[in-house]
Formats: C-alpha cells, sequence, structure tokens
C-alpha cells in the first residue's frame, strides 16, 4: 500500500497531504470495524437473550421445596437436591484429583523442564488430552475406574475420570499465567541469592495466582457440567437419596437434565427450566468468580 | 598493608561458550583488584556480560555449552560443582541494565533478599531497609512511602533502589552491568558517585555503557574484544597509554 | 564486619520433596494418555477379530442385528464438525480482535464476560436450548419435517465453540507487547493495517491454539449433539442431507454404552469407535501443535 515506485519520485511533500492509497485504507478501516462490531454482536446477544429466557421461565419454579427436596412421582414433581450435592461432590473430588497435580505439572514445564525432546513428548500428552473428546473420557473412566480397578459405577471413579479431563485445562493456563511473569524477575531474585523454589514461591506463583485461579475456576466449571464423562462412571438415573460415601453412585445436574428433558414423557415443562436455571447458575457462578479475580488482579497488576 | 594491591578476585584461563554460538570468552586470565572499580570495556558482544555473570554464577541460568578454567574469589574456586551458588550470589551482587524492581514495595524490595536468606526479625530487616536506603542516598526520597510499589518511582530512582536491594546484602563484590544505560545523565552522575564510594568497602566490577563512563570511573580497566582480554592496567594508564594498538583504537574512538 | 548468614541448607529437604512432586506431575499427563491408548486397545480392538472388516466399514449401522458399520457415524460426525467450524472460526477470531483492539473500554467489559458466560454453559443446557427454541424455530424457517438436524447440530456447536476461540485468542492478542502496535502505527499504517499485518501475526500462535481447543469441544462434543441432531444412523449424502438427521460418533457411543453387556462385540465396536475418535482428535491436535510449535520456539529465544 506504500510505495508503489513511481516512475518519477515524488516530491517529499506529496507524501503529507492525503494520498488516495491513504483515504482508501481510512475507508477499509472503517468498514471493518463496522463489521467486527456487528459479527460480535451477532454472537453476544444470543447469550443475553438466552439468560433472559431461562430466567423468566425458570424462577417460578424455584421454590424451597425444589432446592432441598428429593424427586417423586419419577421425577415429576419434588426437588433436585441429590443432583445438586451429587454436582458438587463432583466438583469437589475433581478439584482434589487435579488441582495439585495440575499446578505442579505447570510449574514444572514452565520453571524446571529444559526444552527438549521428552519436554515436548509432554506437551504433546497434554495438547492431546484436552483434545480428547469428553465420552472417550467416558469410555476410558469405565475401562480403568470401574471395571479394572473396581470402583465401580461411583463418585470417585467419576471425579477421577473428570480429573484427567480437567487436567490439561488446569495445566495451561496455569503455565500460561507463570509465563506471562516477567523473566527478569526471575533473574532477579535468583541474584539476590534466593534459591529456584524461593522465587517460585515467593515471586512467581503471586504474581500469577490470580491467572492460576481463574485457570482453575474455568477447568472445574467445564468439569461441573460435564455429563458425557460420567454418563457410565457414576452419574445415576434416578435416586432418591444423598449419596453416603465416594463409592456410592450419585444423581448430577447436568445428567439430571439430560434425562429429564430426553428421556422422560410427559416431564414438565416447568421442572426442566428450574434444573438449566439451578444449572447455570452453579456454573456460572464459578465463572462469575473467575470474572471477577481476573479482572481484579488485571487492574493491580505491576508489570 | 599499605601499597600491596589484594587481589579479591583473579580469574585463571577461563573459556566459555554458549550451546547457540553467541559471544563467549577465551581464554581469560585476569586479577581483579579489591576495593576499587575494575572496569569491563570494549564494543558489544566482547564477553563483557558473560564474564559479570560467570562471576555470580548468574550463567547457570543459560545455555552454556562449555566452561573451562577457574574463578577464584578469595582463594576459592566458585567454579566447582559444590560451590554453594547462593551463599556466592549474597557475596557477590549483582545490577542489570534495565532497573527491575520485583514487584513488591519499595521495602520488601530491600528486605526480599535477607528474607530469604533467613531473616525474619522485623526490626532488624527495617533497620536494614533504612540503612541500604540512605547508603545509596534514597532514603529521603521515600522514607515516608516505603509500602509503596516500587515500580511507581522514578528510573533513576528504581536503579538506586536496585543497589541498594544488593547493598542490603553487605556484599563483598558488586558486578554492575551496564547500571546507568537507561537514565538520564543527571541519575547516572548520582550512580556513579555512589559507586565511587562505595568502592572504599567493596570490590566493583563494572561494564559501563560507554568509554567516557568507562575513563570516568576506572581505578583499573580491563579491555575486552570478541571474547579475548586484550589488555588490563590501572584506569590512567590504559585510557592515556594503551600499549595495545587495538585499545588504543579504540580508546580513541576509532572503532567499535 | 562478617555477618552471620542463615545457610541455605534448612530448606532443602523440602525443596528436594516439592521439586521431586513436581517432576512427577510434569509427566503425569504423558502416563494418563498412555493409560488411554492402552484401555481404549484392550477393549476396542477386539472388534476388530469378532466383527469382519468390510462390516466394520459398512454403510449400515444397526446392532441388533449385527451391522456395524461405522460409516455413516463418521460422515455425520464429520459433517457437523466441518459446519460448526465454518461458522466458530470466523465469528470468534473477528471476536477477539474486535474485543482486544477496536471496542471501547465499556465494550469489552460488556462483552468479555458475555463470552465467558457463553463458554461456561454445559453442553446439556446447550442440547436443551438447542431442543426446545433452535430446532423448532429452523423447522419453521426452512419448512423442514423435522427440525433435529445435522444443520441445527453445526449452528449450535459452532456459537458453543465461539467463545472457546475467542477468549484465547483475545489473551494471546493482549500479550502481543504496545511497542509492536506503535512501532506500525509510527510507520504510517492505520489502525485496521496495524491489526491485520502486525498484531494477529504476532499472536499466531495463540489464535491457532484457540482454533485448536474451540474445534476440539466441537469434536468432542456429545451431550448437546446427541440431543439435536437427530440420531438417525444414515450415510448423508449431498448438501440436503445438512438438513436430514444424522448421527456423530460420540452420541453413539453415549447413548448405547449404557446398555451394553460389558464384554460383547457391542461392547467392543463402540470402544473401537472411542480408539477412531482418540485418533482424530490425535491427528488434528498434532498438526496444530506442530504449526504453532515452530512460533513458540523463536518467542522463547527472544526471551532470553
Amino acid at each position: 500500500m506504500a510505495i508503489k515506485s513511481p516512475p518519477n519520485p515524488a516530491p517529499i511533500l506529496t507524501s503529507l497531504q492525503p494520498a488516495k492509497g491513504k483515504l482508501t485504507s481510512q475507508l477499509k478501516q472503517k468498514l471493518g470495524f463496522g463489521l467486527l462490531t456487528a459479527v460480535s454482536t451477532f454472537t453476544v446477544l444470543p447469550i443475553i437473550a438466552l439468560g433472559i429466557f431461562i430466567l423468566v421461565q425458570g424462577i417460578p419454579s424455584i421454590s424451597w421445596e425444589f432446592i432441598t427436596g428429593y424427586p417423586r412421582e419419577g421425577m415429576r414433581a419434588g426437588g433436585i437436591l441429590p443432583a445438586i450435592v451429587g454436582t458438587f461432590y463432583l466438583t469437589l473430588g475433581t478439584a482434589i484429583f487435579s488441582v495439585p497435580p495440575g499446578i505442579a505439572a505447570a510449574i514444572y514445564l514452565s520453571e524446571y523442564a529444559a526444552e527438549n525432546r521428552f519436554t515436548r513428548l509432554i506437551r504433546i500428552a497434554m495438547i492431546n488430552l484436552s483434545g480428547i473428546p469428553s465420552v472417550v473420557y467416558g469410555l476410558f473412566g469405565l475401562g480403568l475406574f470401574v471395571l479394572f480397578l473396581q470402583f465401580g459405577s461411583s463418585i470417585l471413579a467419576a471425579s477421577l475420570t473428570l480429573s484427567i479431563m480437567t487436567l490439561p485445562v488446569i495445566i495451561s493456563a496455569t503455565e500460561e499465567a507463570l509465563r506471562s511473569v516477567p523473566q527478569s524477575f526471575r533473574v532477579v531474585s535468583i541474584s539476590l541469592g534466593a534459591s529456584r523454589w524461593q522465587t517460585i514461591w515467593r515471586i512467581v506463583l503471586p504474581q500469577s495466582l490470580p491467572g492460576i485461579i481463574t485457570g482453575v475456576i474455568l477447568g472445574l466449571e467445564r468439569a461441573a457440567g460435564e455429563t458425557a464423562p460420567i454418563l457410565f462412571t457414576g452419574a445415576a438415573f434416578f435416586l432418591p437419596r444423598l449419596p453416603t460415601s465416594p463409592m456410592d453412585e450419585t444423581m448430577a445436574l447436568p445428567y439430571h437434565l439430560f434425562v429429564i428433558s430426553t428421556q422422560v414423557p410427559g416431564m414438565p415443562v416447568q421442572i426442566q427450566y428450574g434444573t438449566v436455571l439451578v444449572l447455570l447458575v452453579f456454573v456460572l457462578g464459578m465463572n462469575l468468580t473467575a470474572t471477577v479475580i481476573r479482572s481484579r488482579a488485571r487492574a493491580r497488576r505491576q508489570w | 598493608m599499605v601499597n600491596i594491591v589484594m587481589e579479591k578476585i583473579v580469574i585463571d584461563n577461563l573459556s566459555i561458550q554458549y550451546s547457540d554460538g553467541v559471544e563467549s570468552l577465551q581464554g581469560i586470565n585476569l586479577k581483579i583488584p579489591a576495593n576499587a572499580v575494575t572496569v569491563l570495556f570494549g564494543p558489544a558482544g566482547g564477553g563483557k556480560s558473560t564474564l559479570l555473570r560467570t562471576i555470580n554464577r548468574l550463567n547457570d541460568l543459560a545455555d552454556v555449552a562449555k566452561c573451562q578454567g577457574r574463578v577464584l574469589i578469595d582463594g576459592e574456586n566458585i567454579l566447582e560443582p559444590d560451590t554453594d551458588v547462593i551463599n556466592l550470589r549474597r557475596k557477590v551482587g549483582m545490577v542489570f541494565s534495565r532497573p527491575v524492581p520485583l514487584p513488591l514495595s519499595i521495602s520488601k524490595n530491600i528486605s526480599y533478599a535477607l528474607e530469604v536468606a533467613g531473616e525474619r526479625n522485623k526490626a532488624r530487616l527495617e533497620e536494614k531497609v533504612e540503612r541500604a536506603l540512605r547508603q545509596v542516598a534514597l532514603w529521603d526520597e521515600v522514607y515516608d512511602r516505603l509500602n509503596d510499589p516500587a515500580i511507581a518511582l522514578s528510573g533513576g530512582q528504581q536503579q538506586r533502589l536496585c543497589l541498594a536491594r544488593v547493598m542490603a546484602l553487605e556484599p563483598e563484590i558488586i558486578l554492575l552491568d551496564e547500571p546507568t544505560s537507561a537514565l538520564d545523565p543527571i541519575s547516572t552522575a548520582k550512580i556513579e558517585t555512589l559507586l565511587k564510594e562505595l568502592s572504599a568497602s567493596i570490590t566493583i566490577i563494572l561494564a559501563p555503557h560507554n568509554t567516557q563512563q568507562a575513563a570516568r570511573m576506572a581505578d583499573y580497566a580491563a579491555f575486552l574484544l570478541q571474547g579475548e582480554l586484550i589488555e588490563f592496567g590501572k584506569g590512567q594508564d590504559l585510557f592515556l597509554n594503551p600499549t595495545d594498538k587495538r585499545t588504543a583504537d579504540y580508546v580513541r574512538g576509532r572503532f567499535g | 564486619m562478617t555477618t552471620t548468614r542463615p545457610t541455605s541448607t534448612q530448606n532443602l529437604s523440602l525443596e528436594k520433596v516439592l521439586s521431586l512432586f513436581i517432576r512427577l506431575a510434569g509427566y503425569l499427563s504423558v502416563l494418563y494418555v498412555s493409560l488411554i491408548c492402552l484401555f481404549l486397545l484392550k477393549e476396542g480392538l477386539p472388534a476388530l477379530r469378532e466383527v469382519e472388516g468390510e462390516s466394520l466399514l459398512g454403510r449400515v449401522w444397526y446392532p441388533i442385528e449385527g451391522y456395524f458399520g461405522i460409516l455413516p457415524l463418521l460422515m455425520g460426525s464429520l459433517v457437523v464438525t466441518v459446519g460448526a467450524a465454518l461458522i466458530a472460526t470466523p465469528l470468534g477470531v473477528s471476536t477477539a480482535v474486535f474485543i482486544s483492539e477496536v471496542a471501547p473500554q465499556w465494550a469489552k467489559e460488556v462483552l468479555k464476560p458475555l463470552v465467558e458466560i457463553l463458554a461456561g454453559i454445559p453442553s446439556v443446557v446447550l442440547g436443551f436450548i438447542g431442543i426446545l427454541v433452535l430446532s423448532p424455530f429452523f423447522r419453521q424457517a426452512m419448512n423442514l419435517p423435522t427440525g433435529l438436524t445435522a444443520f441445527t447440530g453445526a449452528v449450535l456447536l459452532g456459537w458453543a465453540a465461539v467463545p472457546t476461540i475467542a477468549s484465547i485468542s483475545e489473551d494471546a492478542l493482549n500479550t502481543v507487547p504496545r511497542a509492536y502496535r506503535e512501532a506500525a502505527m509510527a510507520l504510517g499504517a492505520t489502525h485496521w493495517q496495524t491489526i491485520w499485518g502486525v498484531t494477529v501475526p504476532a499472536a499466531r500462535s495463540g489464535i491457532l491454539t484457540a482454533i485448536t481447543l474451540g474445534l476440539g469441544r466441537v469434536i468432542g462434543e456429545t451431550m448437546a449433539v446427541m440431543m439435536v441432531t437427530g440420531n438417525a444412523p444414515v450415510v448423508p449424502e449431498g448438501l440436503q442431507a445438512l438438513f436430514l438427521p444424522v448421527r456423530t460418533m460420540t452420541a453413539t457411543i453415549a447413548s448405547e454404552m449404557g446398555e451394553v453387556a460389558k464384554g460383547s462385540t457391542h461392547y467392543h465396536v463402540l470402544f473401537f469407535i472411542g480408539i477412531t475418535l482418540f485418533i482424530l482428535s490425535l491427528i488434528f491436535n498434532i498438526t496444530a501443535f506442530a504449526l504453532s510449535a515452530r512460533k513458540i520456539k523463536r518467542s522463547e529465544r527472544l526471551l532470553s
């Protein structure tokens, strides 16, 4: 766009006047920005519409009984407490099995690992893990945890399955957060006589903590909303009591929603909307927390 | 006791090569006197940074393919694999070309090194923070905002903070890698004055960012060219009467 | 004048234990992938023995009668994924560029959380919306016999993949140093030229990763696709097949695994489909990794 090698070199001054090429590029920019605005609006508007729609449809069915009661009449009446509690347990179990190793693995990749063939292998494995379809995790959980290790269909088996699925999310978010801390901080810290671990613990981790927490919450949020991995590893179709041990099967909100919206004929639509609303509040509540943490951290960041 | 020059650091036939082939050192022999400013100068890529980073083993972080020879500090070879590098780095402080305040408050920036060294006594920490800040003439400018983030300071203040951070450890040696390259002339002058004062009790090795600074600061000077030590001597001698033609050319601005 | 320096040894044993834990955790991903391969192969390979090859590649999926042709399922997945990719990529990257480079501050603060909310919507909720809203809408708008079609699936999944692509791309764009942009502007480039000539290329590896992850979500999508694509295991032929029901591989596993006897042929074939899905995602991800790895290397050299 800039210089099209004119046959006679133009005097320098003309370049200060609005040249033709410049005008077109200004116009292009206007059109481009307009298009981007339109596309973004088009993407985002349905989310708002959806939120309002579900809120309006779902709120009337939310009651104390719905939140704290047990399902009755073949799930066509009563509450969804077992599903709420089940999803909470599954999320907690996933966190236990995925957060500590996930953060540690990210520290390894960002702070310890040399860029060699083995590290490449780890990265390929991670990218591979994050690409594996969720239902394949379900198959794997069925094969390893439920059948081979004989955990049976249980909260334990389902949490372990979900944790493997969540691991790459946590690792890559954490690693990104760690790497965003400027290298010069590490060099300075080491030069002041801090050990590698002290540098990580006192400088790198605090600086990347908001990013790490955000990544962890987003990973767990995904696990909380997943259905496919728990289909054959721990989710119960209908179980009107609370699980008492990690070896119990459990109802879970997402699976329950699937069941009542496709598997139960004559399901009152009110209960379906109520369940969607509860599930969304659960999941999006985590999302909101993550967003708040991140935006606060960005505002406070010193580099 | 009076006229004998004490050698703080003896560099003995030191050769270093990075795995990507840039900047290297070839057979450096150098005796750095105690309690004086020794200037390492020469064109970029001559090996000044590498030499500095070897003295506090910061090069351990880099991809070094080959490292031969010895670096003796008080007679002890610090290149031995069993050297306590952490204690070494506490003894040999370093200031970098860009001021890099850690993402902490002003006082925490200074107490950081003490805290990682295991100091937990608050009163003692505060006292050392104040002393270090006074040593670099920063105390009067910041005493009322010690808990503000260090990044809020001006560039010159930041660099003095970085120097104070090193001073807090009461080091025996300070390495400075073009410490004033990002600073204005006034801040530069302040740092230079400080270094001169400190050199009464501390061995200072400075890679200046230009020849004028080298000439101003040098008690002793070493001219490095493409990884080789060309000439070493007292500051005035080297800058006024260089013996090697390459040194003379460089000092008179003929190349580089 | 010698000060007592506490030695660094007191923390050393703790540091060693932590380092070991960190190292082991680093290898965990490799272990998991190996285990996944192992168990998929163990449970899936018997299918090759129990079903003749021709039948596995056949056009009929009717397990009760012993027809285990996975071609219709494969094609079903392909149609939905390609459709979703065509929708998600331009929408996602545009949204990211808009948020990161163009939008005024207030718009950013509205858009970003909204996009993240979309990312957080569980696939079963999307499926629910698909059944209740999207599919009746498409059925009426296009006068179709059913709204549960490949097209509905593609639209839903494409939309669902936008936030993954957008938010990760945006993070990548944000990490491009401001100096790059300022340099380009100083050379007389317009804002628009700077975006496409400097900023986006500089964030290329992050954007590629974003697209990979977004499409990974589409390929692996199970619940939503099972709920809205009509579940008909038919080989899609021609463009009009887009508006007919299909059945993806993921949906097949999800809907049938619960009812098969462990160790039966049907069970093994479902695992075999799992292997197929696994390999597909493998090929896809390794390609994307190879594409972005070159860029990573270069930027790491810049860092040191």
